[in-house]
C-alpha cells in the first residue's frame, strides 16, 4: 500500500518540476550593475591568520581617525572606554580620554536631561539623539553604527576598506539610470554603485602623532584595523585559546588512538 | 533484551549491591553502553556518530544553559545582550560560538549518521522503530535550530522567522490566521521572541527523551554492521565496553579537533554578515538564506514555480519541502529488499552515492539568488529527491539482484584479513 501510494505521490511533484522547467525562462533579467560592481581589495592587517596579533600603534591611528572622521556621524555603540586599554592606553590615559567626551545624563538637583563628563565604563556617545535625527542631518540616510560594521558585512575589513578608498567619478558608460541623483556619491564597492556618505577621507585630514603620513589609504586602513577591534575585541585571545585547546585536544586524540589499538589488538574486525 | 551470551551485571561491592535492589541504574547502563551489550565486532567509523551526535547535544544543552544565564529574551534588547556575552561576560565569546558552531556540527554528525542508516540499510526490519524515532529527532532538531538562530535578533533571525512561519500562509483559508497564532503578531516581534526563546529551551530535553527511546529501540535487536547480516552467535560479537567505549574515544576525538577548528579560528564561517545587523522590519535583505543545514530543502521549496492543478506554486513548494522529510516516515516500507548493506547492492549502491551528489547540489542552489541556472538545477535536484525515494527505490528493491553474501559477520570478518583475497565460504 506505501509503495503505490508513495509512486502516486511521486509522480504528482515530479510533474509540477517538469512543468516548472518549461515554463521558467532559461534567462535572466540582465542586472547592469552588476558590471560595474567591483569585489573588495584584500587588506592584510597584523590581527589576520592563525597567528594574530594586534597593532597597537595602528589601532590607535585608527581610533584617532574615528574619533576626528567617523564619529561625526556614526555612532560606535557597543564599544566603551575602558575597552581601549586594549589598545595599549594606561588606565590613566582611558579616564583622560573619556573625560574629553561629554555623555547623556540626569541633573541630580532638578532631574533635567544633562551632560557629564564621560567615564572609562561609559560607551562612546552617539553623534545623534535617535534616528530621526540623524536622518534630518543625513538626506534621510541613516549613518550605521560602526561597532560591528567588519562582521556584518560581506568581505568585512577588505569592504570597508575598499568602499574608504573607492570613491571615484562615474564611468563614461554608465547608464543614466544608474549615476548617483543629488546627494548620492558613485562608488563601485558599495552593493547598488551610489550612497549616500561623501568621500569622507582626504589626504592629511588628520595628523598621526607618530609621525605616520596620513594619505587617504593609510587612514583607511587604520580605521578598518581598529573597527576589527571594535567588532570583535576578543579576536586575539580567542585564537591564542584556541591553539592551546587544539594541543590538548590532539594529545588526548592520540592517547585515546593508542588505547583504541591496545584494546582491540587481539580482535579481528 | 539482549544476546544470551551478554555479559550479567553482578554487583560485588555491598555498595552496589545495595543500590541494585534499590534502584538499578548501574545495572541500566551497565546494560546500555557497558560489557552488558553485546555489539558487532566488524562495525566501521560510521559507527561513531551516534555518540557523536549525542555528545554534540550535551555540548549544546550545557553551553545553552550558560548562555540563557546571560541572554535577555526581549526584542528590545536581545541583540545587545548577545553582544554583551560576546564582550563582557566572562569566556562569553567562547561559550556564544561554541554554541553557535556546536549546532552545525550537531547537524553534521547527525547527516553523516543518516547517510550511514540509509547505505548500510539501519532503517529495515527489525530497526525500523530505531529509524522512525531518529526522523522524529531529526525534525525536533530543526525546529530547535530555528528557532535559536532567531534569538540573536539579528537581520537574518527576523527574515527568517518572517520567511519560514510564512510558510503556514500557504496553507488555504486557515493559513494566515494559524501564522499570526504562531508568531502571535503580524510580525515576528517580542511575543515570537519569548516563545521561540521558551520552546528553544524545552525542546533540546524533548530531544534527549527521545533519544533514550531511541537508543531503547535499537537495544532490542542489537546494532545493525557494515555488513547488514544479522548476528548469529558470540563470536560475531565484542561487548560495547572497552571495545566500542575506546574507539569512540577516538571519534570523539577527532570529532572536538575539528569542533574546535570552527570554533576559535573561523567561527563566523558558516553564519552569515546580515546576522550581525540588529533587526530591522523596515529593511529585507538582499539575500534571505537559512542556515546552511537548511539549504536543501529550502531549494525543494523554492523549485517549485508553477500553479499546477489547483494547487499554487507556492504551496506546492512548502507541501514538497515537508513532504521530503516526511517521506523518510515510510522508507522502511518503500524499501522492500531483505539486502541491507549496499556492499551487496551493485543497483542501489549507484542510486545512493547519486541522492549523496543531489543533496550536496541542492544545497548548493539553496544559497543561490533566485536566478538561473539555480532554479533549473534545484529542479532537477528535487525530481530526483523524490524520484529516489517514491519511485526508482521501489523499483530497485524489486528488480536487483544482490551479491553474494557471507554467512555469518564472523566470516566476513576473516575474509577480509584472510591473505588471499579469495572470498569463498572459509568457514570460521
Amino acid at each position: 500500500m506505501v509503495r503505490p501510494l508513495g509512486f502516486l505521490v511521486g509522480l504528482g511533484f515530479i510533474t509540477a518540476l517538469v512543468l516548472a522547467i518549461f515554463t521558467t525562462p532559461l534567462s535572466n533579467e540582465e542586472n547592469v550593475a552588476l558590471s560595474f560592481h567591483k569585489h573588495p581589495r584584500h587588506l592584510k592587517l597584523a590581527s589576520d591568520g592563525l597567528v594574530p596579533h594586534w597593532d597597537k600603534a595602528q589601532l590607535q591611528r585608527g581610533m584617532q581617525v574615528y574619533k576626528e572622521v567617523c564619529s561625526a556621524c556614526h555612532s560606535l555603540n557597543l564599544v566603551a572606554f575602558r575597552n581601549i586599554e586594549d589598545l595599549g592606553y594606561t588606565e590613566g590615559q582611558v579616564k583622560t580620554f573619556a573625560k574629553g567626551f561629554q555623555v547623556p545624563s540626569i541633573n541630580p538637583d532638578t532631574g533635567e536631561v544633562a551632560t557629564r563628563d564621560g567615564a572609562p565604563s561609559d560607551h562612546f556617545p552617539a553623534p545623534y539623539l535617535n534616528e530621526v535625527a540623524a536622518r534630518a542631518a543625513n538626506n534621510n540616510a541613516l549613518p550605521p553604527d560602526l561597532s560591528l560594521i567588519t562582521k556584518a558585512r560581506e568581505g568585512g575589513k577588505n569592504y570597508v576598506y575598499s568602499l574608504l578608498t573607492g570613491y571615484q567619478n562615474p564611468p563614461a558608460n554608465l547608464p543614466a539610470e544608474l549615476r548617483p541623483s543629488t546627494g548620492l556619491h558613485y562608488n563601485p564597492y558599495f552593493a547598488n554603485l551610489n550612497l549616500a556618505m561623501a568621500k569622507p577621507l582626504s589626504d592629511n585630514q588628520v595628523t598621526y602623532a607618530d609621525g605616520t603620513k596620513a594619505s587617504v589609504d593609510q587612514m583607511a586602513k587604520d580605521v578598518s584595523a581598529f573597527l576589527v577591534w571594535t567588532a570583535e575585541p576578543k579576536l586575539v585571545t580567542r585564537v591564542q585559546v584556541g591553539w592551546a585547546t587544539f594541543f590538548f585536544l590532539l594529545i588526548f586524540t592520540v592517547l585515546a588512538y593508542l588505547s583504541y589499538r591496545n584494546i582491540w589488538a587481539d580482535k579481528k574486525h | 533484551m539482549s544476546f544470551p551470551w551478554a555479559k550479567p551485571y553482578e554487583p560485588t561491592h555491598p555498595l552496589m549491591k545495595w543500590m541494585d535492589e534499590k534502584l538499578p541504574i548501574p545495572r541500566l547502563v551497565y546494560n546500555a553502553t557497558g560489557p552488558g551489550y553485546p555489539v558487532p565486532r566488524n562495525l566501521n567509523y560510521f559507527w561513531n556518530f551516534g555518540v557523536l551526535a549525542g555528545a554534540a547535544l550535551m555540548i549544546q544543552i550545557i553551553t545553552g544553559i550558560v548562555l540563557a544565564m546571560h541572554y535577555a529574551a526581549n526584542a528590545g534588547v536581545a541583540f545587545n545582550s548577545v553582544e554583551h556575552i560576546m564582550r563582557d561576560v566572562n569566556a562569553g565569546w567562547f561559550i556564544r560560538y561554541a554554541h553557535m558552531n556546536g549546532a552545525s556540527m550537531f547537524f553534521i554528525v547527525v547527516y553523516l549518521h543518516i547517510f550511514r542508516g540509509l547505505y548500510y540499510g539501519s532503517y529495515k526490519a527489525p530497526r525500523e522503530m530505531v529509524w522512525l524515532l531518529g526522523v522524529v529527532i531529526f525534525l525536533l532538531m530543526m525546529a530547535t535550530a530555528f528557532m535559536g538562530y532567531v534569538l540573536p535578533w539579528g537581520q537574518m533571525s527576523f527574515w527568517g522567522a518572517q520567511v519560514i512561519t510564512g510558510f503556514f500562509s500557504a496553507i488555504p483559508l486557515v493559513g494566515e490566521p494559524v501564522r499570526q497564532w504562531l508568531l502571535g503578531g503580524f510580525v515576528p516581534d517580542n511575543a515570537t521572541l519569548n516563545r521561540f526563546f521558551s520552546l528553544h529551551y524545552l525542546l533540546p530535553f524533548v530531544i534527549l527523551g527521545v533519544i533514550i527511546l531511541h537508543i531503547w529501540a535499537l537495544h532490542i535487536p542489537g546494532s545493525n554492521n557494515p555488513t547488514g547480516i544479522e548476528v548469529k552467535d558470540e563470536q560475531d560479537t565484542v561487548p560495547f565496553h572497552p571495545y566500542y567505549t575506546a574507539k569512540d574515544g577516538f571519534g570523539l576525538g577527532i570529532f572536538l579537533l575539528v569542533f574546535v577548528a570552527l570554533t576559535f579560528f573561523s567561527p563566523n564561517l558558516l553564519g552569515h554578515p546580515d546576522n550581525y545587523i540588529p533587526a530591522n522590519s523596515l529593511s529585507t535583505p538582499a539575500h534571505i538564506v537559512p542556515e546552511w543545514y537548511f539549504l536543501p530543502f529550502y531549494a525543494i521549496l523554492k523549485a517549485f514555480t508553477f500553479n499546477f492543478l489547483w494547487i499554487d506554486a507556492k504551496l506546492w513548494g512548502v507541501i514538497a519541502m515537508f513532504a521530503s522529510i516526511a517521506l523518510l516516515f515510510f522508507l522502511p516500507w518503500l524499501d522492500s529488499s531483505p539486502v541491507k548493506s549496499s556492499t551487496y547492492r551493485p543497483l542501489y549502491r549507484i542510486f545512493f552515492w547519486i541522492l549523496v551528489v543531489d543533496v550536496f547540489l541542492l544545497g548548493w542552489c539553496g544559497m543561490q539568488p533566485a536566478e538561473q541556472p539555480w532554479v533549473i538545477l534545484s529542479q532537477i535536484g528535487a525530481i530526483y529527491y523524490f524520484a529516489h525515494f517514491l519511485v526508482i527505490l521501489p523499483i530497485v528493491s524489486r528488480i536487483e539482484r544482490p551479491l553474494p553474501m557471507p554467512n555469518s559477520i564472523t566470516e566476513a570478518v576473516l575474509a577480509k584479513h584472510a591473505p588471499d583475497t579469495a572470498s569463498g565460504p572459509a568457514a570460521a
